[in-house]
């Protein structure tokens, strides 16, 4: 019978022809990655454990980019453990600040995922390579250690649910509408257990970028992982980056799937998640008058250069609005310096935003734009949980760059087009 | 084995951020990070708690972050077991991977009330509620996963299958 993309990833890495859903496999990982709050505790089980040294050196990536720069004493001692494992195991991928960068911007770029992979990481968002044609997911900190330690991981082999995306795409909506809308519809458990594979049309005409976002937001939904089939876009996106062979994989046409959804996407508008949570995602008209104290444009969701590219095109030549405070964070240092050789930093600059070094920072309610009581703010990010962001009684709304940028300047939720000049 | 507590109840989709806040993550220390469970729900939880006490919540228990410090919380604060609709899936391999017992189990969360104190084995599942005579049926762990529970924890069994090929 034939396979998903995803039954077809876990077969070639547990060495079998074929693995059917509800089958429970360990399968060799080629990749295991851990940041500054989930890392530490990998390395005290590994070491409890009584393991000296891990599987392969250049199989496992380190991270501290949640609270670092260290955000105070006790993250400062967070980052010097992971970075003193980092020495003594020789890990070939450990980023220091300066050019670090949110984990799943930085691995993609550079070239340390590519599609075919078996990727495990102890952050909820390392389902966001799918959009390489990777298999990768989330796990906990024993479950890294595992891994670290035998370069394997064990896994049920889900059920996949197929999203297919048909239509032409209206103005200002990106892949983080098309994922917030899939969200909504689904539910935030929606997915829970299961493989979200993503085709159709639509996504052809996406960015590199924009997949990254539709993929990275999977686990909101309670996706295992989030995949799609390597195409061209990503091919051309890999080939300059990538340091070792891949394969790439697809789903067979006689695959099973649980569920097939499909979506015509010129009926989707840009989409807000009002709080507390992703699946609560409106279109943009339906909102009402919102008016914010602060927008934060980055992270593991949309820090990277098309984000910022997005924001920019709209809020060139207005300024934030005075009553808002912008947060701009590019994910990793590439991004930054990228923004910095297109113009973009300086339009930033001169709207008057705060542009930050790259960092997890508020998108955890870490440092770098706490929010207090009662407020609300507009985030590129992917959770309005309850206190995401900072006080428990603080609000969170979803949104893509654009939204967040036009935002910014009329100190409401806004749609792009009422503020871009183009 | 078998577990007897008080109940504790909860919604549908209680986050880790709720479980425990991000900004509590500056830390390793169980006992700290369990001085702040689910503070920003039901503030001073952790020591309304007593040992052995149980959670009864909705659907998709655990979700967002892969943060082992949330079921490493819940299990420090002295809560014996989480009873659930559902449960999110990184939070379900985390809490095995812990020692945290957890079961599926719509009968219990439909009829369970707060306070209600129930007897539960986790080898077959059963689940009996001492205040209100009731008995529900948990769905029992998969042998694999019992494997890993019988070890000790996943380190356990690795440190097992390290001269066997696991
Ligand atoms: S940017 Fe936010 S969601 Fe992404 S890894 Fe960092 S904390 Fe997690």
């Amino acid at each position: 019978m034939g396979m998903t993309i995803t039954q077809k990833i876990l077969a070639r890495h547990c060495h079998k022809e074929y693995v059917e859903p509800g089958e429970l496999v360990m399968a060799d990982v080629d990749l295991a990655l851990a940041n500054d709050i989930t890392g530490p505790v990998a390395i005290e089980e590994f070491k409890k454990a009584g393991a000296n040294k891990v599987f392969d050196r250049e199989r496992i990536a380190l991270i501290p980019d949640h609270f670092a720069p260290n955000k105070d004493i006790k993250s400062a001692e967070l980052c010097k453990t992971l970075r003193e494992f980092a020495r003594s195991q020789k890990i070939a991928h450990y980023y220091e600040v300066g050019r670090m960068g949110v984990e799943h911007a930085l691995l993609p770029e550079q070239g340390i995922v590519l599609p075919g992979d078996l990727v495990v990481g102890a952050d909820s968002h390392t389902c966001t390579y799918g959009a390489l044609g990777a298999f990768s997911t989330g796990v906990g900190s024993t479950d890294l250690a595992f891994a670290m330690m035998t370069g394997k991981c064990w896994f049920k082999v889900p059920e996949t649910i197929k999203f297919i995306y048909h239509g032409r795409l209206n103005p200002w909506v990106t892949g983080k509408d098309l994922i917030l809308y899939t969200i909504g519809d689904i539910g935030v458990d929606g997915a829970l257990y299961k493989a979200m594979e993503f085709t159709g049309d639509a996504l052809k005409n996406l960015t590199m970028d924009e997949r990254f976002t539709m993929s990275n937001m999977a686990i909101e939904a309670g996706g295992k992982n989030g995949i799609m089939e390597p195409d061209d876009v990503t091919l051309e996106y890999v080939k300059s980056r990538a340091k070792r062979d891949y394969e790439i994989f697809k789903s067979d046409n006689d695959a099973k799937y649980c569920r097939v959804i499909d979506y015509d996407v010129s009926e989707i508008e840009p989409q807000v998640a009002l709080p507390h949570l992703p699946e609560n995602s409106v279109s943009i008209h339906e909102v009402g008058d919102i008016s914010i104290d602060q927008v934060v444009i980055g992270s593991c969701t949309n820090g990277r250069i098309e984000d910022m590219r997005q924001a920019a095109r709209v809020i060139k030549g207005h300024r934030v609005h005075p009553y808002v405070r912008l947060i701009i964070i590019p994910a990793t240092q590439e991004v930054y310096s990228q923004m910095i050789k297109e113009g973009i930093m300086e339009i930033f600059i001169e709207s008057g935003a705060a542009v930050s070094t790259p960092t997890c920072g508020p998108c955890l309610g870490g440092y770098m734009g706490i929010l207090a009581k009662g407020e609300k703010a507009v985030s590129t990010t992917n959770r309005n949980f309850v206190g995401r962001m900072g006080h428990p009684e603080s609000q969170i709304f979803l949104a893509n760059p654009a939204v967040a940028a036009a935002s910014a300047v009329k100190g409401r939720i806004t749609h792009p087009a009422e503020v871009a000049d183009i | 084995m078998i577990f007897k507590g008080r109940t504790w109840i909860f919604g549908d989709n209680i986050d880790t951020d709720v479980i425990i806040p991000a900004r509590y993550l500056n830390t390793t220390d169980p006992q700290e990070l369990a001085s702040h469970c689910m503070e920003d729900m039901d503030p001073g939880f952790p020591k309304k708690v007593n040992p052995g006490d149980i959670i009864i919540a909705g659907k998709n228990f655990g979700c967002g972050s892969s943060r082992e410090h949330a079921p490493l919380a819940i299990k420090t604060c002295g809560i014996s077991c989480v009873i659930a609709r559902s449960f999110a899936r990184i939070f379900y391999r985390n809490s095995i991977n812990i020692g945290l017992p957890i079961l599926e189990c719509e009968e219990a969360v439909d009829f369970v009330k707060a306070g209600d104190e129930l007897e539960i084995d986790t080898d077959t599942g059963i689940i009996n509620n001492l205040t209100s005579g009731g008995s529900y049926t948990a769905m029992p762990f998969p042998d694999f996963i019992k494997g890993i529970i019988q070890a000790g924890g996943l380190l356990n069994y690795a440190r097992k299958a390290e001269n066997q090929d696991v």
